[in-house]
């Protein structure tokens, strides 16, 4: 397709404006917010003010927060790993036609509005839930199980929504992995496990690591999950900025939390990147 | 000579398709044997049944006199040279060459020496710490070669193992080949659609057709004596001259009726009087004359096309009876200006003794 210099300009601007309107314009405000003072009645007063950050590095209930996320989160993520590997792996490995049907299958909830989906897992794992009345009528219990506003409940609404965001790099590096390879490893007498550690597991590493940062990233701001389905006690950073924001109305603090969270996601990206390519240079797998 | 594997009734289909039928082999002990065909003949599944990655429907193999079947790809004492190499793209070369005997916990001194001399066997050595991606195919092959033998297996599969290089390199990775598989006196079943790479390098070659067997022999039975117009047709370039039997001798003589002229010919075959027949000939058997001899039976023709080639000069004859020839012949030290021009007469006859006559199919 051949475009001419007037459309280009015109997409060019369009995306820029579009990424500097809701983007840069936001953050700067945000960066700004974070170094005001507090004042309740107005939003914020417009004097410089480092009280948000010392707050958050001296209140030892934020780091709490932070610490808790990063549990949840990283959990949400081994699981998401644990079970979007074998599913992203034996749908790779079908017939070309059944895959795209399965894609789809995964997809379809996807585009379902994440908070309506969170609503629905509340009707799923409540104590009148669909889960524990099948678990009863099936004898495996005989009183409901309290699975609603604990972490279990918070982990499988996370792991819930973030599972295709796991599944699809996965999906995407091993349907290009040579499976010849494995043959090879096999012909070489390597057995499925040891083929697994020694050549599928290197080979897909770039896939784990893309769907691992998907995953974990994006969780730590998810604060709707925690309060729909772990109820108020159940804090996620995402929490913690919505109530600075919402309840406490505390935006400076709000905005700080929220740079700190922006930061501590950065260094990841930036880490993971540095990976990639030191791993993609050194031994000729491009990510 | 002892057979190392002996593959027996075997059978394979995938979706209703025959790829296998009935098919025996006996592979003896230091052979390399070809399987030879086109694609979709079967002799990649063959080799794929053999090193464990497809299970056949029927049949049995035995390794020196043992159960194949029952052992998983990664039991056999076989290895295999893939045709895209299918090297560990993220392990340098030591660790790709190192990768099966690392399994086999082989560790230390003995590790790195078998690795440095099967490395020193393919002229590696020098590129151990490369990773593959920095390597030309022809290296790339190499290393292919050093991680299966490494191993010291029983036999080594080699799936077109050079169809991915170039002519030159070739020619040259055929001889090294040879001489590697001489040197290691390991069995080589080397499967190829390239019937001058089948012919230079293989003790047998078994021509597959559709599953099948359809010759199995020396590069030479299989050449100069092929057991069916397939087999004829497939390995190098052949004339045919369509006749019928006329009278039959005992003494390995027939009379053949060839458009209208009686040709005496040799061959051990049976045949009855009437019998459609076809006269094979190389193109390096047959003689071309400027002016037709008195003692010899000879066709007439002209020529289509010529084409010098250094050291022959090949020839397209079109008879007047209708086929279209193809000769070759070399210079000769007295005449090393011969040469023909399109459209001159020819006479066709062929050295005596050196026709193949096989039974028309058609």
């Amino acid at each position: 397709m051949k475009i001419d210099s007037k459309t280009r300009f015109s997409i060019i601007v369009l995306i820029s404006g579009w990424f500097i309107l809701f983007g840069v314009i936001p953050l700067v405000l945000l960066v700004i917010t974070s170094f005001l003072t507090m004042d309740p009645a107005n939003l914020v007063r417009l004097s410089f003010s480092l009280k948000a950050y010392s707050q958050l590095l001296i209140d030892p209930s934020y780091i709490i927060v932070f610490i808790r996320s990063v549990k949840l989160a990283l959990i949400t993520t081994l699981l998401c790993l644990g079970l979007g590997y074998p599913f992203a792996w034996y749908t790779a490995r079908m017939p070309p036609r059944w895959r795209t049907s399965v894609l789809v299958l995964l997809m379809i909830p996807f585009w379902t509005n994440s908070l309506v989906r969170t609503y629905a897992m509340r009707m799923v794992l409540g104590t009148q839930g669909i889960l524990n009345k099948a678990l009863l009528s099936l004898g495996f219990i005989h009183t409901p199980l309290r699975i609603m506003y604990t972490d279990y409940a918070v982990v499988a609404g996370l792991f819930y929504l973030m599972l295709p965001f796991m599944v699809l790099p996965l999906y995407a590096t091993i349907e290009k992995l040579n499976f010849q390879l494995v043959e090879a490893a096999r012909d070489l007498g390597a057995g499925a496990a040891s083929a697994f550690i020694k050549v599928i597991f290197p080979l897909t590493l770039p896939g784990i690591m893309a769907g691992c940062v998907m995953v974990f990233v994006p969780t730590m701001g998810l604060f709707y999950v925690a309060s729909l389905l772990g109820g108020a006690r159940q804090l996620l950073v995402g929490n913690l900025i919505q109530q600075q924001f919402l309840n406490a109305r505390n935006w400076p603090l709000g905005s700080a939390t929220s740079i700190v969270l922006i930061i501590f996601m950065a260094v990841m990206l930036i880490g993971y990147g540095l990976l990639l390519r030191r791993f993609g240079r050194g031994k000729g797998i491009s990510g | 000579m002892e057979s190392v594997l002996s593959i027996g009734g075997l059978g394979k289909s995938f979706s209703g398709q025959q790829i296998l039928q009935d098919f025996d082999l006996e592979v003896k002990a230091s052979e390399f044997i070809t399987l030879l065909g086109p694609s979709g003949c079967g002799k990649t599944t063959l080799l794929r049944i053999i090193a464990g990655f497809e299970k056949p429907d029927t049949g049995t193999i035995l390794l020196d006199g043992k159960n194949l079947l029952s052992l998983p790809a990664e039991k056999r004492k076989l290895n295999t040279v893939f045709q895209s190499y299918a090297l560990f793209p993220h392990l340098t070369v030591f660790n790709n060459v190192a990768f099966g005997l690392k399994i086999k916990k082989i560790n230390g001194r003995e590790l790195e020496t078998r690795v440095n001399q099967a490395l020193e066997q393919v002229k590696m050595n020098d590129f151990s710490a490369r990773y593959p991606h920095q390597l030309s195919g022809g290296q790339q092959q190499r290393v292919a070669m050093a991680r299966a033998i490494v191993n010291r297996p029983r036999i080594l599969l080699l799936d077109e193992p050079l169809s991915a290089l170039d002519a030159r390199l070739r020619r040259e990775m055929q001889l090294e080949l040879k001489k590697l598989q001489r040197e290691l006196g390991i069995s080589f079943i080397f499967v190829t659609h390239d019937q001058e790479e089948a012919l230079s390098m293989s003790d047998r070659i078994l021509v597959m057709q559709e599953g099948r067997i359809a010759q199995l022999g020396t590069p030479r039975q299989v050449y100069e004596e092929p057991e069916n117009l397939y087999v004829a047709r497939f390995i190098g370039d052949i004339n045919f001259f369509p006749g019928k039997i006329s009278t039959v001798s005992d003494s390995g003589q027939v009379e053949v009726t060839i458009f209208g002229r009686q040709i005496t010919a040799h061959t051990q075959r049976q045949f009855q009087p009437d019998d459609k027949v076809v006269l094979l000939l190389r193109p390096e058997d047959l003689r071309l004359y400027e002016h037709p001899p008195k003692e010899i039976k000879t066709f007439a023709g002209s020529i289509v096309e010529r084409s010098y080639r250094g050291s022959t000069l090949d020839t397209l004859v079109r008879l007047d009876d209708g086929p279209l020839l193809t000769a070759c012949e070399f210079f000769d030290e007295d005449d090393p200006d011969f040469d023909y021009s399109v459209g001159e007469r020819v006479y066709v006859s062929w050295v005596k003794g050196w026709e193949v006559v096989l039974p028309d199919e058609n």
